[in-house]
């Protein structure tokens, strides 16, 4: 067997980078509104494919700068987060139903993207798709550069507004020991439709780094679902930065294991590293 | 050793085309409908091309009715979505045959969902036409017939007629990457160019396999341009090829020869890199295979629907063909045996060759396959041309290296 060339390790390696960011983003919201909520909203994946219709749909026929569609995504899932955990309030939605409740969602939703998109594979043709840069021997693409930029950017903005701002320390605390918190003050029902908000906020951008960097099938909502959840949990439920730090892991390992062994075994990376974490601190989950 | 056989379904070609280029007046069908019973991947994973098959059947359909049905009688098409599940399928042909009791049924898309289809057709002694099975050793039931004329073994045919084609190039490939996701109609064609590859005396490279539904392509894209190979067989299925050219096109790499298994062809003809890619085909809506009447009409027809339905390639190609001929095939077996009787259908389809738009079909080989009628196409100026063998290249096309 040849060995690899240093070339092929160290892209290998950025490749997972960028990979390993992209679940971190997509694996934000879904943290907080897990950990925090006590959601486990499955309609997370289908909101970031929405999201990236929406920046295909604005962008390939309305003209639009892709980054652009921010402005108009971002509130409006906003706006449907904080309606979603209104429902999931008024009709007290337990977290095993938020499980069942949300694949429905993720059902209705994928259904309304093909009935307006059609199941055909679509693609964002814009111009951030032919930048990269070449540093030494190595390739960076702008969208991959793009989408590492904003999930370490909102991460770390997340982490920092939980962990230094009044609101944030209030969340954390109706989160820990919501009547507690109420009774210094804390009011969780608003609280966790901000939360709620956010979260949905968070899928509308990791949706326009699906559309810049992948081709679009509403089928492919699913093939994101295992790796991600893997990359929540190894990271601890609620915690920002967790899943940023463990997409990153899990995607460096498996562009590894592709570019030395085989790309067959590569699904297996995330599983096996979720397993192993189960085992050595289930009680940290 | 091939034998001469009488073409009688030829007639019923011929009429079937008169009928549909003068668009000449038919005495108009009647008496209860002959119920056509299928399923088809509405929804789900397989739903982008099972939208395909069912402009097809709604054309089809449409065109019978106008001339004279089938028998003098109308036909009715009971369509249900197996939703891209096999277990679906066979409890949805199960429900056509002893619930709704129709007459006969068509097979779905999708090798899996055959494969279920042909087992409820079995139980209840139907015959079964399909339209695109990709692994013929599967279809062991004697009244099955498959319309996507690949022959008994696509595996080494398919490869053979690839490499063909390459080696009428200045400067034919002497070194082969393969690389193959492991849906398994796709990896059975790759392993099969692996050994043909090997006979031929051709160098392999590299041979990788990836999962089914895999996202990232970058570490492949870059093992492929490490092995540094004359020609790269890229099994893949669907957006597969594109997400890898995507790769390929990020550490500027581009591939001197490539081809791909079963492409989403549109999309791929449309991504500049896949400039001068390869792929198999049965039929493209080009002369040679347009000079046949039936073969034009249904084009247009097909297009102007395509476009309706808001699909974003409207070609005919080789999901269209297989879908269109599999109506062909049933229609001439009614026909010619006056009967909807499933094994005198049957009988005279081992008997029988068919003339279809793809080609003549015939159906006495292995698992009653026939001839491999694969083509080999290219993408040349955005669009795919066949460009293999020089009989059926469209006109003035000729095989083109990077």
């Amino acid at each position: 067997m040849n060995l690899p060339s240093a070339t092929l390790i160290a892209q290998s390696v950025l490749s997972g980078v960028f990979i390993g960011a992209l679940y971190g983003l997509l694996g934000l919201g879904l943290s907080l509104s897990w950990g925090m909520l006590r959601q486990i909203n499955l309609a997370h994946f289908a909101l970031a494919f929405l999201g990236a219709y929406l920046t295909y749909q604005l962008s390939s026929v309305a003209g639009w700068d892709p980054v652009a569609t921010l402005v108009v995504i971002v509130p409006c899932f906003f706006a449907f987060g904080v309606l979603m955990h209104w429902l999931f309030a008024r009709f007290s939605i337990s977290p095993f139903n938020s499980l069942l409740v949300t694949f429905g969602l993720t059902v209705i939703i994928e259904s309304a993207i093909q009935g307006i998109w059609t199941a055909d594979p679509r693609m964002l043709d814009s111009a951030y798709g032919q930048f990269k840069f070449k540093v030494g021997a190595l390739y960076v693409p702008f969208p991959e550069l793009l989408t590492l930029l904003l999930a370490t950017t909102l991460s770390i903005l997340a982490w920092a507004v939980l962990r230094y701002t009044d609101i944030g320390k209030a969340m954390r605390a109706a989160a820990e020991d919501a009547p507690t918190a109420a009774a210094f003050g804390v009011n969780e029902r608003r609280l966790s439709l901000l939360l709620s908000g956010v979260s949905a906020a968070f899928a509308g951008v990791a949706g326009l780094c699906l559309a810049l960097s992948f081709s679009l099938a509403p089928s492919q909502i699913y093939a994101w679902v295992g790796v991600v959840f893997a990359a929540v949990m190894i990271g601890g439920l609620g915690n920002p930065l967790g899943p940023l730090v463990a997409g990153i892991i899990i995607g460096v390992s498996e562009s590894l294991t592709m570019a030395i062994a085989a790309p067959a075994w590569a699904p297996l990376v995330s599983f096996s590293l979720l397993i192993v974490v189960l085992l050595a601190r289930a009680e940290k989950i | 050793m091939k034998r001469a056989r009488p073409v009688v379904a030829s007639l019923a070609g011929a009429l079937l085309a008169l009928g549909i280029a003068t668009g000449q007046a038919f005495a108009a069908p009647s008496g209860p409908p002959i119920r056509i019973g299928s399923t088809l991947s509405l929804t789900g994973p397989l739903s982008g091309t099972a939208i395909i098959h069912k402009l097809v059947g709604e054309i089809y359909v449409e065109q019978l009715n106008k001339k004279n049905g089938l028998l003098g009688r109308p036909v009715e098409w009971i369509v249900k979505d197996d939703q891209s599940k096999p277990d679906l399928a066979r409890t949805l042909y199960e429900q056509l045959i002893t619930v709704d009791k129709v007459d006969l049924v068509i097979g779905p898309y999708a090798t899996p969902n055959i494969v279920s289809a042909m087992g409820v057709a079995q139980r209840y002694n139907k015959m079964l036409v399909h339209h695109t099975m990709g692994i013929p050793g599967l279809a062991k039931y004697g009244m099955q017939f498959p319309a996507w004329s690949v022959g008994p073994n696509p595996e080494v045919t398919v490869p053979n007629t690839v490499l063909d084609a390459l080696a009428t190039l200045a400067k034919p490939p002497r070194t082969v990457a393969i690389v193959t996701s492991k849906f398994p109609s796709v990896y059975l064609m790759s392993k099969g160019a692996q050994d043909v590859i090997k006979k031929r005396g051709l160098t392999e490279v590299l041979f990788l396999e990836w999962e089914f539904g895999n996202r990232d392509y970058g570490a492949i894209a870059n093992r492929v341009k490490d092995a540094k190979p004359d020609f790269v067989w890229v099994g893949a299925i669907g957006l597969e090829g594109n997400l890898l050219l995507d790769a390929m096109k990020k550490i500027d790499y581009v591939p001197p020869l490539h081809f791909y298994m079963y492409p989403a062809p549109g999309p791929l003809a449309k991504l500049p890199e896949a400039k001068n890619a390869l792929a198999a085909s049965i039929f493209e809506q080009h002369p040679p295979f347009t000079d046949n009447p039936v073969a034009a009409e249904f084009v247009k027809l097909y297009n102007d629907r395509a476009a309706k339905a808001g699909l974003a390639d409207n070609s005919v190609e080789t999901q269209a063909a297989a879908s269109f001929s599999a109506w062909q095939v049933l229609e001439a077996a009614v026909t010619a045996t006056k009967s909807l009787d499933d094994k005198a259908m049957s009988d005279w389809l081992k008997k029988n060759q068919v003339d279809t738009i793809q080609g003549r079909l015939r159906f006495d080989k292995t698992n009653n396959y026939g001839d491999d009628l694969m083509r080999v196409k290219q993408v040349q100026d955005g669009k795919w041309v066949t460009v293999w063998p020089k009989e059926w290249a469209a006109p003035g096309a000729k095989l083109l290296a990077q």
